[in-house]
């Protein structure tokens, strides 16, 4: 009986421990580690990583602990890992999320327990929307806005008719929704693709071929945007029916594409070359430590969102218990963004630039990404009026 | 017109491609009894293998010579270290050991060549389509597809049929212990099944390779369908494999092609669009329940013991 009481008063003092500030900030970081998909995650922890070196490993005076968890790509992963880094490893702040389907199943679990949630990658409109919270920002993007970007070049270029062509899942309907809101020619015909399963395009590209249509958008992230230009390339309609992209071309997929990637533009917020000098300094020292590899959009997004957190972190001085001194101080965005140009508008997320890229052939002979100009300055995404928080 | 021409030549060319995964499944499922989940890792291996040998000759053709005669060397390897024993054991162990084996490629593969994929480049001549009628061009890769995928099914009923070796291996299928008192080399034999198993795999995989990607993990979502179409064909059947492969490739194909416009007559575009894929990829399955419930044997079943 006595025992049962000593166990049961040292369980309480167990359990009640982590309610008070902790000595460690403690982040969680939901992204894919397994599966064919796992380099993004890879790159995302590893600008993740890169960060933290920057910031000493320290925000606020505090060590930093971050806790990696694998979501296998699925939503119901995704939303256990959530749950199990709020409620048993009680981490201060919850970061990374590559897809929008995974982000939409956690959502609720972050917000419920008014854990901060940084979305570095995964920007569904209703996040931007309806879903909008207090608790939850963004590094990377509302998914709309890229692929606007992307259909106002396109009216630039004077394309008249195109036929778009995007996985059947959240993000690809906002991919696809985004394009159609700003290109001002005839949108011929739309086709999804089953997600993430369906990796062969020949009945889409049959379509789209026989649909007379003067170009073809395409939103296919990972290594299914390789294979749809190893098989648009092998179609040899690129004369006919040039490609425009949103997330299909990075530097992950490059080295796979290859000479198949040349002259396909793209949208972006983020591109390696861009002139600032925290830009300058993430792409000179990622490649440094990681030999061999390149960063990406998702990494940017994810240093990003270390340095919103720190930024939180070091305002409060530590004190992770005041919620809304740190989100007053992160709609701030009081830190230097890798892409120059950054604010949050009233549903967290960015208020930024897009700027056109394209491959090219280095004088080593290497691919890489480029910035050719600006597409759109300044660019809110348009889901923001439908945010209740003003 | 000429789009249902082109449509069909799609379903084909992935019903074909099925076939090669199928084929060598169904010929270890039906006639050595044994379930290999691993079959996929098989068709991943001889994607990698490709794309390495491809990368080191320099020679689209050589490299592929060199990763088939690979993935026939793992196979028997593999039959020998590690899946005869499992033979006399039930279904379940074989599905929990062979299923151990593909975690252990993918992570072999992670360690040997990295998490981010090889690509396998095509040749130039390969790369161009062909106008094969008039208003009508075709990838001349996913034609060379078609034709060696045709050759392939040819010779095996040529092997199993005709010649001495497929007479053994369709008796040893029937009544294994006879053929072994009879003073064939049972064990033998079943080796070589299985490592033209796993080479017809391998074939799968790296004709596979230039369309899709190199990738860890690349058998595993069409390995469902290499089953779907060996339970629809017939267990065992390779005549069944053939037919059930070219008829899942064309519905799923026909099916993402038509569907969707059939589906706007009745619905709302948005909602037709969504729906579609979704309806279209579960036609498959659809076939699958019917088949078995109207013919639980498979359509077309290999010869009754």
């Amino acid at each position: 009986m006595k025992t049962a009481f000593w166990l049961a008063g040292v369980a309480a003092l167990a359990l009640a421990q982590p309610a008070f500030a902790g000595d460690t900030i403690k982040i969680g970081f939901v992204s894919t580690f397994s599966g064919p998909t796992a380099v993004i995650g890879n790159d995302m922890r590893n600008s993740f990583e890169l960060a933290l070196d920057h910031l000493g490993r320290k925000m606020g005076g505090k060590p930093v602990e971050v806790i990696y968890e694998d979501d296998g790509q699925k939503p119901d992963v995704g939303k256990q890992k959530t749950e199990k880094l709020i409620q048993s490893d009680k981490v201060d702040f919850i970061a990374g999320y590559i897809w929008s389907n995974v982000l939409l199943a956690s959502l609720k679990t972050a917000v419920d327990a008014k854990t901060f949630l940084i979305s570095a990658n995964a920007g569904p409109s209703q996040l931007a929307g309806e879903l909008c919270s207090p608790y939850v920002f963004s590094t990377s993007w509302q998914n709309d806005q890229t692929p606007q970007a992307m259909g106002l070049y396109m009216n630039q270029k004077g394309v008249k008719s195109v036929f778009l062509i995007g996985p059947n899942y959240a993000a690809g309907k906002d991919m696809l929704a985004g394009v159609k809101s700003t290109f001002k020619g005839e949108v011929v015909g739309e086709e999804y693709t089953v997600w993430p399963s369906q990796l062969d395009f020949s009945a889409e590209l049959t379509k789209a071929k026989n649909s007379k249509a003067e170009s073809i958008f395409v939103f296919y992230p990972g290594a299914a945007g390789v294979q749809f230009l190893n098989q648009y390339a092998q179609a040899g309609i690129k004369a006919q029916m040039p490609l425009y992209t949103a997330f299909t071309v990075d530097e992950l997929s490059l080295p796979l594409q290859k000479d198949n990637a040349i002259g396909v533009p793209g949208a972006q917020e983020w591109v390696n070359d861009l002139p600032n000098a925290e830009n300058k300094r993430f792409v000179e020292d990622y490649r440094k430590k990681y030999t061999g590899l390149r960063p990406t959009y998702y990494g940017a997004q994810a240093y990003d969102a270390a340095q919103l957190i720190n930024s939180a972190v070091v305002a409060v001085k530590g004190d992770t218990d005041k919620k809304d001194a740190m989100k007053a101080e992160m709609e701030k965005a009081n830190f230097k963004s890798l892409r120059g140009p950054f604010k949050y508008g009233n549903n967290h997320i960015p208020i930024q630039n897009f700027y056109l890229q394209d491959v090219v052939k280095g004088a080593d002979g290497e691919l890489s990404l480029k910035t050719v100009a600006t597409i759109v300055k300044d660019d809110q995404d348009r889901f923001h009026d439908k945010c209740p928080m003003k | 017109m000429l789009v249902l021409v082109e449509q069909s030549l799609n379903g084909l060319q992935f019903g074909l491609l099925l076939f090669l995964l199928a084929a060598g499944l169904t010929l270890v499922f039906g006639i050595m009894d044994f379930v290999n989940l691993a079959h996929g890792s098989l068709y991943m291996m001889g994607a990698y293998f490709a794309a390495t040998f491809v990368a080191w000759t320099g020679s689209f053709v050589f490299g592929i010579v060199l990763a088939l005669g690979a993935t026939l060397l793992l196979g028997i390897v593999l039959e020998y270290v590690a899946l005869r024993h499992l033979y006399g054991r039930d279904h379940l162990d074989q599905v929990l050991a062979t299923f151990g084996l593909i975690l252990f490629f993918n992570d072999a593969v992670r360690l040997i060549w990295g998490p981010a994929g090889l690509a396998l480049p095509l040749p130039a001549w390969l790369t161009v389509p062909v106008q094969i009628m008039p208003g009508v061009s075709y990838p001349a890769y996913r034609l060379s597809i078609i034709a060696v995928a045709l050759a392939v099914a040819a010779m095996l009923y040529v092997v199993v049929m005709r010649t001495r070796i497929g007479m053994l291996i369709r008796a040893g299928a029937s009544n294994r212990e006879m053929i072994g008192a009879l003073g064939i080399n049972i064990k033998l034999l079943f080796t070589l099944v299985f490592g033209l198993g796993a080479a017809l795999a391998g074939l799968a995989g790296l004709m596979q390779a230039p369309i899709l990607t190199v990738q860890i993990g690349m058998g595993e979502n069409i390995l469902i369908l290499a089953f779907v179409i060996i339970v629809i064909g017939g267990i065992g059947s390779i005549r069944g494999a053939f037919l059930a492969a070219i008829f899942v490739g064309m519905i799923d194909t026909l099916g993402r092609a038509f569907l969707p416009d059939l589906l706007r007559k009745v619905l709302s575009s948005a909602a037709a669009s969504t729906a579609a894929p979704a309806l279209s990829s579960m036609l498959i399955y659809l076939l699958m329940a019917i088949v078995l419930v109207v013919r639980p044997e498979g359509l077309f079943p290999a010869a009754k013991r």
